[in-house]
Parts: structure tokens; C-alpha cells; sequence
């Protein structure tokens, strides 16, 4: 049988408490893993990142930007730096001060790009360290992806900050190699009227943990968070969202789906919704499914909402995890189609509310071919 | 000449801690391109078990017997390969394909089975046609297979499937049941074209005499307990819509 686990039920424990918010990495305490925070994630294959071990190298970062974007290496004294991005853990203190400086990105007011910014991070075998500040500036329209491959025990920092009015595109894509260990912190504040639309895709890796949050510096800021992951045998992949509405008439969307297969596969994904007293207005909806390829392969999904305040526009959340339905595998395969290109068909659906979003056709390609690779391997 | 030959087919279930059940004990059937049969029980009698067990459902072990396709072995194919084969079951509940489109599914189907993918222009047309015939609003396409859909809704296109695969022997398993009227006028045209076309076999699994003033049978069989215990022309139907099952079910707990 397999381990089916929080589907939907209300979550066991409390909404978590304030985390220490510093740049010092010795403000954070060092993670038991009976921490709210840590309680799912194995600590081992992390254990160099938590202790801050010097880098034995870099990650190999390359930022293909369309003309009039500035891209530029910044110290950590710089004002982009931390505008977005307070670390909540060791990890990503670490992650900002063993990067000895960070990559800014600056897409100027009222750009309008057409290309995308492509950063390709590709990780060496090596502990790294990097930190990633992107401004978008006023009304500008700008698209960002963030490719990463090879492999590391890599913590990485990325801040995002949408200035207002403005429209932003971002796209982070794991698809590393079986033993990459990532530990991510990925920040995004929205100025009045901004809009996010944010993915992240996570195929690879030994162990994948992206802290995706977002705050408001204005009222009306708009924030769809997509992910899509697909976890293998042996692999953990987890996502922890926190959505902060403290602004009024700001609106969050979350949507996550996973798919799982083999033994000791493991995903989480947690959703936090903090809703402030002050933030009258908020509309926000959060959905995680999960469907569950073989059994041994666990998935644990935990929604959360705190509200404030009583005069919300719409609050909600939804969570499931099921397995795949020998019953549709069936009736496909009455109507002469193969097990394996059923499943694929199937899988291919579940996963297309969020591919659709993914905007770039080239990127979607590459990771539909890739989620069909995975399902190949799945086997009948 | 298409024919589906059933021989001594037995058949079981595995139950919940008590072992293997058996529910088909021994059924011979013989189906002809062109012919319709109807297959009439009542609630438990082992019809839906037939079908699904010529469609290859894992839940059914054939224990003894055989069924062939044209000298085929059905029971050496696996379910995608029986459709390909030229078997279509039509469900009594189809299910739900959540983010798979109609039309995407359709024309994967057709791929499969026809062994190449239709041409783009003629297909479009000839799913826009099947659909107008069925009723069947075009909108539909582009829904997920079977979400959301009415009873009514699930049935036509489980024959509008029928209609662009053209198979050699079709099962339709209570495709009648949850019909109103007009539904079942429109559901049964349908059937009767693929009929009419001369090259499929029909059987026809109903509980309900209704669907036959429509879908016209040569021959009527009547299943309890597992067997085929009496068979006959469009008379014996009649006879059922009169007298019920009661003296078959009586005769099967006496056998």
C-alpha cells in the first residue's frame, strides 16, 4: 500500500510562529528537524549548507538579457540587496553572505521587454553559493527564467521585486541532475497595482527545498504562483509557499500539482496564507493535488490560512493527493491506446493547467519532453 | 466476415477475504458481423461481467473456455491490443479523464486503432458530422473526456466513440440505462447507422425490453446465475416485457 498522506484533512499542528528574520546566519538556530519548518526535510544531504562550510567553488551563472536590461555583480552593501529578501533560516543566511556579493538585474521603468532574461545556473559538483536581485522597474513588462542544471549542494537566494504597475513573468525551472542538492529562498515583493505570474518546475535533483514568498508594498498587487514538480525514486522535492497579504485589495492564487513515482519518493508542499488585519480586500485561493504514480512514493501537503481580518474578498484552500486510476488506464486502453501513452495523456492533462502557463514555448516543450522521459521510465 | 465466438467461458472475481468468486459459468455466444444480439438478465446475472471480460478487464479471471475474434485468441491480447482488434466496449459508467480534451482523446483513439493518424481536414469533418448526428454540441470538443457530463451526455459520446472507430464487434453495456426519451431516440439512431453500415457485430447488454423497440436484435438471450438459460428471436424480448425474469431466476437457484 501506498503512503498516502494529508489529503485535505486539516492541517495537525499550528500555523507556524514568526521565524527569526536576519542577514547574520548565527541568528538562526541550527535546524533539528523537529522544527514546523523542518520536520519534513532530511537534514544530511543539507548538512554543509546549514553549517555554512566556505564554497569550494562557484555556480556558473550566465545572464542573457535583452538590450537596455543592466546586469551587473553588486557587494552585498548594495540597496537591491535585502529589499526583497530577509532569510528566515541558516541556509539563506548563509546563501547571501558565502556568495560575497550578489548578481543584480535591473530592467528599467516602462521596458517593454520582448525577449525573455535567461539566466542559466549550472552547478559544478561543488558547495555554492549564490544570491540573485531582480528589480523591475515601474509599468515595465519583463520576462525572467532561471535554468538550473548539472549539479551542486547549492543554496541560492533570488529576490524579485515588481515595481509598481509593473508585469513580471518568472520562471524557475530545477532540472538537475539526480544528486543536486538545492536549497532555495525565492523572495518576491509586489508594488501597487503590480502583477506577478510566477512557476516553478522542479524535475531533478536529490533533494530540491524553494521557500517561493510574496509580499505586498501596495495595494492591489496581483500574485499567481504555479508549480509543477515530478518526484522520482529516493528524490525529495518540497515547496513552501507563504503568500503575506498585508495590503488591501491584493490577490493570491497558488497552484501546485505533483506527480510521484518509485520507492522513497517524497514531495511537500506546504501552503501558508497570512492574511494582516489590515489587509481588507484580500482574494486568495491556494490548491495543491498530487497524483501518485507507483506505490512507496509519499506525499505530504499541507495548506494553511491565517485571517486577520473578517472583510476578506474570497479565502480558500484545497488539497489532494490520489493515486493513478486504474479505472481511466482501463477505458483509455478499451479505446486501443497503450498503457504507456495512456498514462502520458493522462499525466500530460494534470499537468496542463500549468504548463499553459509557462508562456515560452521552447520551455514547455523541454519539460513536456521531460515529464514524458519520467513517465517512459514509470514503465506498465 | 467478422465473428466474436465465445466457448465455455467461465469466469471469476476476487472478493474481499473469501477467494475467487465464480460469476460466469460457462457461456457460449457467437457473434456475426452484421448481427445484433441482445443479451437481457437480471441484476446479477453476469451480463456486465461478459462484457468487461471480452474487453479485458484486470478485475476478471477467465478460468476455462475461450474467446477468439476471427480465429483470434482475444484472451492472449492485451486491452489496448483487443480494441485494436476491432472490440469496442461502450461503459455503463465512463469515467472521468480530468485535462484531457474530447477531441484530443478522440483522435489519439482513432490513431491506435485505425494504426495511422487521420488525415487532419477529413477527420475534422468527420467528427463535426458524427457529432451533429448524435446531437452533440460542438462545444463538447474541447471539454475534458467525460467531465461534468450528463448521463445522457457520457452515453452519446461513448457512441459518438463507436461511430468514428467502427468496430468490428461492439459491446454497448447498458447503454440504455439513465436515458430519457429523447436521449435514448438519439443515442439508439446512432447505433442503428453503425448497423446499418453492415460490418459490426452488436451486442446489445440491457436489463430493460425498452432500448429494444429501437435497436432492433435478431436474436434475444436471457442470462442468469451466470449461464445463458434461454434464447430466441425479437419474440422472446417481447415475452420478457410481459413476464420478467422470475421463472429464469427461479430456474438458476434450482440449477
Amino acid at each position: 500500500m501506498p503512503v498516502i498522506d494529508a489529503t485535505g484533512r486539516p492541517p495537525a499542528v499550528p500555523a507556524p510562529s514568526a521565524p527569526v528574520r536576519s542577514r547574520d546566519p548565527e541568528a538562526h538556530p541550527v535546524p533539528t528537524g523537529r522544527e514546523e519548518a523542518w520536520r519534513f526535510t532530511p537534514l544530511r544531504p543539507l548538512k554543509p549548507l546549514i553549517a555554512g562550510q566556505e564554497p569550494d567553488g562557484k555556480i556558473d551563472i550566465s545572464v542573457a538579457a535583452p538590450e537596455g536590461v543592466e546586469v551587473e555583480f553588486v557587494d552585498s552593501g548594495d540597496p537591491r540587496v535585502g529589499r526583497v529578501l530577509t532569510p528566515v533560516d541558516r541556509v539563506a543566511a548563509f546563501a547571501t553572505v558565502r556568495a560575497g556579493g550578489a548578481v543584480a538585474v535591473t530592467v528599467p521603468a516602462e521596458a517593454e521587454l520582448t525577449e525573455p532574461v535567461m539566466v542559466a545556473l549550472r552547478g559544478e559538483g561543488v558547495v555554492c553559493y549564490s544570491h540573485l536581485a531582480i528589480e523591475v522597474g515601474p509599468f515595465a513588462r519583463a520576462t525572467v527564467v532561471l535554468d538550473h542544471t548539472g549539479t551542486a549542494k547549492y543554496a541560492g537566494n533570488v529576490e524579485v521585486y515588481v515595481g509598481h504597475g509593473a508585469s513580471v513573468t518568472f520562471v524557475s525551472l530545477q532540472d538537475w541532475d539526480d544528486d543536486a542538492v538545492h536549497a532555495g529562498a525565492h523572495a518576491f515583493s509586489l508594488g501597487r497595482d503590480a502583477k506577478l505570474r510566477a512557476t516553478h518546475i522542479t524535475l531533478g535533483g536529490q533533494l530540491v527545498r524553494l521557500n517561493p514568498t510574496v509580499d505586498y508594498r501596495g495595494p492591489g498587487g496581483d500574485a499567481e504562483l504555479a508549480g509543477l514538480f515530478f518526484t522520482d525514486a529516493g528524490q525529495h522535492q518540497e515547496h513552501r509557499l507563504l503568500v503575506t497579504h498585508q495590503e488591501r485589495n491584493c490577490r493570491s492564487r497558488v497552484t501546485y500539482k505533483g506527480a510521484l513515482r518509485g520507492a522513497g519518493a517524497h514531495s511537500v508542499w506546504i501552503g501558508d496564507v497570512l492574511i494582516g488585519a489590515d489587509a481588507v480586500g484580500t482574494d486568495t485561493y491556494e490548491i495543491n493535488r498530487n497524483l501518485v504514480l507507483t506505490d512507496g512514493a509519499r506525499a505530504d501537503s499541507v495548506p494553511n490560512l491565517e485571517i486577520l481580518t473578517g472583510e476578506v474578498a474570497g479565502a480558500g484552500h484545497a488539497s489532494a493527493t490520489g493515486r493513478f486510476d486504474d479505472e481511466v488506464l482501463f477505458y483509455l486502453m478499451t479505446r486501443g491506446i497503450p498503457a504507456d501513452e495512456a498514462r502520458r495523456l493522462v499525466v500530460r492533462g494534470f499537468f496542463g493547467e500549468v504548463l499553459d502557463r509557462v508562456g515560452i514555448e521552447s520551455l514547455r516543450a523541454r519539460v513536456t519532453a521531460a515529464v514524458d522521459a519520467e513517465l517512459a521510465a514509470v514503465g506498465s | 466476415m467478422s465473428t466474436l465466438e465465445i466457448q465455455n467461458l467461465h469466469v471469476t472475481v476476487e472478493t474481499d477475504g473469501e477467494g475467487p468468486r465464480e460469476i460466469l459459468k460457462g457461456v457460449d455466444l457467437t457473434v456475426r458481423k452484421g448481427e445484433t444480439h441482445a443479451i437481457m438478465g437480471p441484476n446479477g446475472s453476469g451480463k456486465s461481467t461478459l462484457s468487461y471480460s471480452i474487453a479485458g478487464h484486470p478485475k476478471y479471471t477467465v478460468t476455462e473456455g475461450s474467446i477468439t475474434l476471427d480465429g483470434e485468441d482475444v484472451l492472449a491480447m492485451s486491452v489496448d491490443a483487443r480494441a485494436r482488434a476491432g472490440i469496442f466496449l461502450a461503459m455503463q459508467y465512463p469515467v472521468e479523464v480530468p485535462g484531457v480534451s474530447v477531441s484530443n482523446f478522440l483522435r489519439t483513439s482513432a490513431t491506435a486503432v485505425r494504426g495511422e493518424a487521420p488525415k487532419l481536414r477529413l477527420w475534422i469533418k468527420e467528427v463535426k458530422e458524427a457529432m451533429k448526428d448524435l446531437e452533440v454540441d460542438p462545444a463538447f470538443a474541447e471539454r475534458g473526456v467525460n467531465e461534468g457530463f450528463s448521463g445522457g451526455e457520457k452515453k452519446r459520446h461513448e457512441i459518438l466513440q463507436m461511430t468514428l472507430l467502427k468496430p468490428k464487434i461492439a459491446i454497448l453495456d447498458e447503454t440504455d440505462s439513465g436515458l430519457d426519451v429523447d436521449a435514448l431516440r438519439v443515442v439508439s439512431a446512432g447505433i442503428n447507422t453503425v448497423r446499418a453500415a453492415g460490418e459490426t457485430g452488436t451486442l446489445l447488454i440491457t436489463h430493460y425490453t425498452r432500448i429494444l423497440r429501437y435497436v432492433q436484435p435478431e436474436f434475444v438471450h436471457v442470462m442468469a446465475g451466470g449461464k445463458i438459460v434461454d434464447e430466441g428471436g425479437p419474440e422472446l424480448a417481447a415475452t420478457l416485457e410481459e413476464g420478467g425474469y422470475d421463472k429464469y431466476v427461479k430456474f438458476s437457484e434450482a440449477a
